[in-house]
């Protein structure tokens, strides 16, 4: 199983490292280093990693790598995953997961992680259960316990964890019950130089904010859930009732968590909210080009897209840019060579429009890769896919719950072929 | 439950030990004290006792002198006491080894007891899906370093109950239980059936693990399931909506499942042809995403979604990364091999590519066509002038190597073919082996096409390969053109102008022996690596393969049918790959460098390859090897000049027949089975050397195959073997040889002649053999820049099939057969059955007579076979035996009678495992 844990940052700083079993020399990181130089871009780091006797297995998220170390024949999804749920648990406790609050908050950090992790075996990963353990710091807390001595884990072992519901703790209690539940939907999309769709699909889910008293059981419901083919679940759904009914029955986790997961297919039409008219060359005479992009609106089912964004890679030879932008600010980083156009607000009356000249490196060839353009964008109270929520019930409490269901759209990894 | 109340325990240790009472100063008689308190009769005292003692070891204190009263500690069924206890034998051992042995013997106690085992196994049953979970995860990790303990053993009731807790423990749980599953062989399609119905709805779990290992699962019981079932379809369907979501997760993750998908659409192709769309490659890919979505694209496209394909391919090539660019080209390229009808779209948008100029998409680019031509030979010559435009910007051995072969296979259609072939010869030397191999058979096909402009460029590339090159595998191709165009130019023209064998379409296609066991290694480290487990996880698991089961019921013949309809075809036999085989070489199709590098032949060893060649015109030609310009300038005219004594042409034929059985015959021993190498020697015994192998019997002589791995840090050189008394005497018949060290990680596969004159006593069980081997360890230290070696012997234990002692003379004759089979006494005999073999009375003949038992006589009496066999053992003994068949019943009766019958268990062994390979 798991055996060591070495956080090591984007220059190369091994901050941190957590053995389960015996400790293994750092100097087996020199692997990764090796590969992270060959990769070039820290993206580019290849998740499995062989050394003559260990296997490396890494992610990298909040630029930090975290670097696993494994022995055995181990399933490496299953580390993967576990190293995602101990970046969402940082993220979970400190807000961010960064270097520095990880580092700020070492002790907890040790404390969570010999929690997670029992002898290289996950033990307790859900954030409920780690939470009544060890309880997220707050500057109160902190100072309360440099004062006393008294250290922040819990005295009791959860009763959930070992319950048949471990992501529930018992006695949960509010004054205010509330349920509220957000649609997110993200557009996957490439479309080519003319606009038409290459790919897209959508990629959704249902983010739950529950705070209700006692043991309640949810029943969630939709208008027209056969649009959902292709589900993941959070362990609290009832499968059984999902295939028979097409309805959610769920005894929920308290506070936040993602109830589900949902992907409507590239085979269905999915709905492009915008369109763009772009234009770039590079003159063969003279180290110039000419960029001209166009945003507009497209399938909106009536709603203002909000928060666009558009960003292009240029090629390396690109110096530097004169653009005008008619709504807007832009800004070219000729460092990352990002160009990046906020446009905000999309007004289907006066379509924004950047255009302008680009100034090359004088002598180099003509760029031979063409750039793509990233889009993003947001869209309120809209799913794309037409996802509706019917309701949903309570049953085991008597108390009346607030409830409330938002939806908002937004791009994913949205490109446009220029 | 008892599983999670310990976790509870350790818990509360945890959180006690930070208490600091423990830690109160020293009163006097403080050990005197703490004694009497260990050997109080209460549990609780007992602890807090040890507790006080850990807390003085920890400060500093000397507490020692209560080691045995400790150690009487040892002996309770109270975990957290236990573990107090190896806290302190641990820092004693150390510095009071003397006093650690005594407690040594406590711990073997503690293995021997096997209770502890017997309890997780309980756990299985446990009504807490948690407890269920922790303990297979348990059981799997022992069974993982003890591979030959069959700790899990799946029954149907077991089934159920790890079922049941499938859907109620945790994620990591549940990972266990389904890994756990993957395991276990259903009785028939039913319950496999019951089984896929119930993991199901794993496919719709949050955790991705959780769903590779349910599509594990599925993808390895649904082998069971008859395709004509209803529900077989619906399963198929349902596993490629998880599959495509797990492409829109983090790039990580979509790695390790991309990786698998290129096994499942290997597989079963039929589940992912509708979503090409999603491997679509998204500029923002992490490269190693990019790579992998690309592969299988290729691995989708047909005839339905080629446009699209293409249209993303052209994309792809004008991208920023080289590498991926670069395999977009290749991506091309194998799109018209594999689907014929876009071929003229795939030639037209590499000829676009080409117009790009860009250097690497360049030669990337005729590096393909180059396989387009020999896929279709003949349809696409007119794209060869605007090849030809690119000539000088190619700078790249394989590209240079694909343009030369292009012009040399069609040199009669391009009117400076020589012009454009010297002007490579000019920098002959600078160029890598590929290319100049490459020039060499294009000049002579070229000269072959066009005799008589070309004789001078074609001597000069000869006398260049075989004159001025140290490349034997340049130097060899150079002397057989050479004796090919001098002996006899028209078979020169049949051999080298020969038609080519075509290229298949899928040439990295995982074999499919390998791809069944990687289907049930799916979400592992060899998934990811596309490599069976045992070539590369240390130490565990051992030598396990898994297998796919068959279904039950329809014939396998059902399937292949079914695959060829649907997949790429199974490549006909006159199908070659394109990395190109032993025929390619000589038809100079292999474009790839050689990947075995030659040592350099001493010239002595060239003439004695030669006489494999030419037999006789060694003697006309020997004087000339050394390359006077006469030979030169006799090429032209050869055969004029041959003695018709010497027979010319068929020859050189039969010579280049050996030259051909030589490559294609090594390794492979004609007629007898020889099984697998097993481990003989496991590392762990040897310090690092494992030893396995394997026994065969080579036109009389008895080999001992052998394959050494250091497992080790250490060099090992200086390897010897010597065998105890055995049986029937085996003995090895000269030293092993192996000559250079062993390095870490590094094998050894070496072949040791044996002989049966040594020393005779007699083994159980009979065919038992024990050797001693030695092994000398050198260790190289830095500090002292100084190397220490010391000497290892290990002692291993192998069996041997008897079939090695069966000798070739063993023919009885069939009057004296019938007189030694009366003679022999009816309580000699011996009655065996060899259940469940599929061979007809000739077959299984023949496959006998390969390991020396011969058939004297056959009758057939109502349907059923008896074949009268003889077989002699090298000692002498001669075994009789008859083979009973029946064309109705798969099982044979074998009656052995034997003057020694303890041989006869050994003989049936030998038929057993002779008829069932």
């Amino acid at each position: 199983m798991i055996h060591s844990l070495f956080l090591i940052n984007n220059v190369g700083d091994l901050f941190l490292e957590k053995h389960w079993k015996s400790v293994i020399s750092r100097s087996v990181c020199d692997y990764f280093f090796e590969a992270r130089e060959k990769a070039v871009e820290p993206e580019n780091v290849p998740p499995v990693i062989h050394t003559p006797h260990h296997y490396l297995i890494n992610i990298y998220r909040e630029k930090i790598f975290f670097v696993s170390v494994i022995q055995t024949e181990v399933p490496p999804l299953f580390v993967i995953e576990f190293l995602h749920q101990v970046a969402e648990t940082f993220q979970d406790y400190f807000g961010e997961c960064s270097e520095t609050t990880i580092n700020d908050n070492v002790v907890i950090v040790y404390e969570l992680l010999e929690e997670m992790l029992d002898n290289g075996f996950p033990l307790a990963t859900e954030s409920n259960i780690l939470k009544e353990l060890i309880r997220p710091p707050t500057t109160l807390r902190s100072m309360v316990n440099t004062i006393t001595g008294i250290s922040n884990i819990g005295q009791t072992l959860p009763a959930g964890q070992l319950s048949s519901i471990p992501w529930r703790r018992a006695g949960v209690k509010y004054s205010n019950n509330e349920a509220y539940f957000d649609v997110v939907e993200e557009i996957d999309a490439i479309l080519d130089k003319s606009g038409s769709t290459v790919f897209a699909e959508i990629q959704g889910g249902i983010d739950a904010c529950v705070k209700l008293s006692g043991m309640p059981d949810l029943t969630l419901s939709f208008m027209n859930p056969r649009l959902l083919d292709d589900v993941s679940f959070h362990p609290c759904v009832r499968y059984k009732r999902w295939e028979s009914e097409k309805v959610i029955s769920f005894i929920p986790p308290d506070g936040n968590f993602q109830l589900m997961s949902y992907h409507v297919s590239a085979q269905n039409l999915v709905a492009i909210p915008v369109y763009v008219k772009q234009n770039i060359s590079f003159f063969e005479s003279g180290p110039s080009g000419r960029l001209d992009i166009t945003v507009g609106p497209k399938q909106t089912m009536g709603k203002t897209v909000e928060c666009v964004v558009v960003t292009i890679h240029m090629p390396k030879v690109v110096l530097s840019a004169n653009l005008n932008a008619t709504q807007g600010t832009y800004n070219y980083d000729p460092v990352t060579k990002v160009l990046m156009w906020d446009i905000g607000k999309l007004n289907p009356q006066k379509l924004p429009n950047l255009k302008g000249s680009l100034s090359l490196q004088s002598g180099a060839p003509k760029p031979e890769e063409i750039p793509n353009l990233n889009i993003d964008l947001k869209i309120q109270q809209l799913a794309i896919s037409g996802l509706k929520v019917n309701q949903l019930e309570m049953f085991g409490e008597k108390y009346k719950p607030f409830k409330g269901v938002k939806y908002v759209t937004k791009a994913g990894k949205f490109q446009v072929r220029m | 439950m008892e599983w999670a109340s310990q976790l509870c325990e350790n818990r509360g240790l945890g959180s006690k030990m930070t208490d600091s009472k423990y830690f109160t100063t020293t009163k006097k008689g403080e050990i005197f004290e703490l004694k009497a308190e260990l050997n109080s009769d209460k549990k609780e005292k007992k602890k807090e006792a040890v507790k006080k003692v850990i807390a003085s070891m920890t400060v500093g204190k000397d507490v020692s002198a209560l080691f045995p009263d400790v150690v009487n500690c040892m002996q309770t069924d109270n975990l957290e006491l236990k573990k107090l206890v190896y806290l302190y034998l641990m820092n004693y051992a150390k510095s009071q080894p003397d006093m650690a042995i005594m407690a040594v013997n406590t711990f073997v106690k503690l293995v021997e007891d096997q209770g502890f085992l017997d309890t997780l196994k309980d756990l299985i049953s446990d009504s807490n899906p948690m407890v269920v979970a922790n303990a297979v995860a348990a059981l799997s990790e022992i069974a993982e370093s003890h591979p030959n303990s069959n700790l899990l053993d799946l029954n149907p009731q077991t089934i159920n109950k790890l079922l049941t807790a499938l859907n109620e423990c945790t994620e990591w749980g549940q990972i266990f239980i389904l890994d756990c599953l993957a395991n276990y062989t259903p009785r028939d399609d039913r319950e496999s059936q019951s089984i896929c119905e119930r993991v199901t709805p794993r496919l719709s779990h949050a955790n991705s693990a959780v769903v590779l290992s349910a599509v594990k699962v599925l993808m390895k019981f649904m082998e069971m399931l008859p395709k004509d079932l209803d529900y077989y379809g619906t399963l198929l369907k349902k596993l490629a909506p998880p599959l495509v979501t797990l492409l829109s997760a983090e790039p990580e993750l979509q790695y390790v499942a991309l990786r698998n998908i290129n096994l499942i659409v290997q597989k079963r192709p039929e589940i992912l042809k509708h979503e090409m769309k999603v491997f679509f490659v998204k500029y923002n890919d992490p490269i190693y995403v990019k790579l992998e979505k690309l592969d299988i694209m290729i691995r989708l496209a047909s005839q339905a979604n080629i446009a699209q394909v293409l249209a993303e391919l052209k994309e792809y090539a004008t991208e920023v990364d080289v590498d991926f660019v670069r395999k977009a080209v290749r991506a091309i390229g194998r799109c018209a091999i594999k689907v014929e009808q876009s071929a003229e779209r795939c030639v037209s948008t590499l000829l676009d590519l080409i117009q790009t100029k860009v250097n690497y998409v360049v030669q990337e680019a005729i590096v393909v066509i180059k396989d387009i031509f020999r896929k279709y030979p003949n349809k696409y010559e007119s794209v060869i002038a605007t090849l030809c435009e690119n000539l000088d910007s190619l700078d790249e051995p394989e590209a240079r190597a694909a343009m030369i072969w292009i012009v040399g296979e069609y040199a009669e259609r391009i009117d400076n073919a020589d012009e454009l072939l010297e002007s490579f010869l000019e920098g002959f030397h600078d160029e890598s082996t590929q290319v100049q191999l490459q020039l060499l058979t294009a000049i002579v096909k070229l000269f072959l096409k066009k005799p008589t402009e070309t004789q001078e460029l074609v001597q000069q590339v000869l006398s260049l390969a075989t004159q001025d090159s140290d490349n034997p595998d340049l130097r060899d191709r150079g002397y057989i053109y050479w004796r090919l165009l001098s002996t006899d130019p028209v078979a020169a023209k049949e051999v080298v102008l020969a038609e080519k064998p075509l290229i298949s379409e899928e040439t990295d296609l995982i074999e499919p022996t390998l791809l069944e066991e990687l289907i049930c290694h799916i979400g592992t480290l060899a998934s990811v690596y596309h490599k069976p487990p045992s070539a590369f996880v240390e130490g565990s698991r051992g030598v396990q393969h898994k297998r796919l089961h068959a279904r039950a019921g329809s014939g396998e013949s059902a399937e292949n049918t079914d695959v060829g309809q649907t997949g790429p075809s199974e490549a006909p036999s006159a199908v070659i790959p394109s990395q190109g085989d032993l025929l390619g070489d000589l038809l100079n199709l292999d474009l790839a460098p050689p990947t075995t590098t030659i040592p350099s032949v001493q010239p002595t060893m060239q003439m004695g390859a030669m006489d494999l060649l030419g037999g006789g015109l060694d003697g006309l030609l020997g004087g000339d090897l050394g390359g006077s310009p006469s030979m030169g300038a006799g090429l032209g005219v050869a055969p004029a000049a041959m003695p018709a004594t010497l027979g010319g042409a068929p020859a050189v034929g039969g010579g280049l027949g050996d030259l051909f059985d030589l490559g294609g015959g090594v390794g492979m021993p004609s007629g007898s089975y020889v099984s697998p190498k097993t481990v003989w020697l496991p590392a762990m015994k040897a310090k690092g050397l494992e030893i396995s192998g394997t026994f065969a019997r080579r036109s009389g002589v008895i080999q001992m195959d052998l394959s050494l791995t250091n497992k080790a840090m250490s060099v090992m050189v200086d390897f010897a073997i010597q065998f105890n008394k055995n049986s029937f005497g085996l003995a090895p018949a000269g030293p092993l040889q192996i000559l250079t060290p062993l390095s870490p990680n590094q094998t050894i596969d070496v072949s040791l002649p044996l002989s049966t004159v040594g020393p005779i006593m007699k083994m159980e069980p009979l065919n038992n053999l024990q050797f001693t081997h030695r092994q000398i360890h050198v260790h190289a230290t830095q500090e002292l820049n100084a190397t220490f070696e010391n000497t290892q012997r290990d002692r291993g234990n192998c069996q041997y099939p008897l079939s090695l002692l069966f000798v070739e003379d063993g023919k009885m004759d069939r009057q004296v057969f019938l007189a030694t089979w009366k003679d022999i006494p009816s309580e000699n005999e011996s009655q065996f059955q060899i259940k469940d073999i599929h061979l007809n009375s000739d077959a299984a003949t023949n496959k006998l007579q390969g390991i020396n038992i011969f058939t004297i006589a056959k009758r057939t009496v109502e349907g059923q076979d008896m074949l009268y066999q003889s077989v002699k053992l090298t000692n002498g003994i001669w075994v009789l035996a008859e083979l009973r068949m029946q064309t109705v019943n798969p099982n044979y009766m074998l009656s052995v009678k034997c003057r020694a019958p303890e041989v006869s268990q050994f003989v049936y062994q030998c038929y057993e495992l002779v008829l069932r390979n």
